[in-house]
């Protein structure tokens, strides 16, 4: 009876978090288009600036190509190099 | 025989049949230099994320051609010298990449509509 009233003073955290994958590799996508602007402003903080692997979870080839196609976009004015509004 | 892609952002004073002499003039010269134009597609005008000598707004124009590997370097040379031109990009295609622009012209869907969600 004791047992199961145990409380604690802080919740357990039962989350799982949930295993980042990279998505090129997993959905076999070889080339990232640099005119593509919706799909690499999911790459980009509010800020215009180029998320770190930890966050985007990219595995280290394809977080290159994502920082290559993003530097051409930038370059072409595609996308801006620093911003403030939540793009 | 290389894969290109070329995308140039033209000055917005540029007017419609201009715009058009501008495309007519580069398509000529990738031709006559032993090119061959494999898709052309102005964007027309579109507003810059970042003003470019003084204008926020731009023409874009996509060429994908194959060409000869010594054509580059006459190509630069025609942009750098062209006043109408504000920016230009020319890079070079892998397979993947050429097969992803063939499969984005005919409409079947690429692969990132399903990264989109991820």
């Amino acid at each position: 009876m004791a047992k199961n009233e145990i409380k604690y003073l802080t919740a357990i955290r039962s989350d799982k978090r949930v295993k980042k994958f990279c998505r090129f590799k997993k959905y076999g996508i070889h080339y990232i288009d640099y005119k593509d602007v919706e799909f690499l402003k999911k790459f980009l903080n509010d800020q215009g600036k180029l998320l770190p692997r930890r966050l985007t979870g990219n595995s280290l080839k394809y977080q290159r190509k994502v920082s290559d196609a993003v530097k051409k976009a930038r370059q072409m004015a595609l996308l801006p190099y620093v911003t403030d509004l939540l793009k | 025989m290389n894969n290109y892609e070329l995308m140039v952002i033209f000055t917005p004073v540029l007017s419609d049949d201009e715009f058009k002499a501008e495309q007519k003039k580069y398509a000529a010269l990738v031709k006559n230099n032993g090119g061959e134009i494999v898709a052309e597609n102005p964007w027309g005008l579109k507003s810059l994320a970042y003003p470019v000598q003084k204008k926020t707004t731009g023409l874009y124009w996509v060429l994908e051609f194959t060409a000869p590997s010594d054509f580059n370097e006459k190509l630069k040379i025609q942009l750098l010298r062209d006043e109408s031109v504000l920016r230009h990009l020319c890079t070079k295609l892998d397979k993947y990449a050429v097969e992803y622009n063939a499969k984005k012209r005919s409409g079947v869907t690429t692969g990132t509509e399903k990264a989109v969600e991820a």
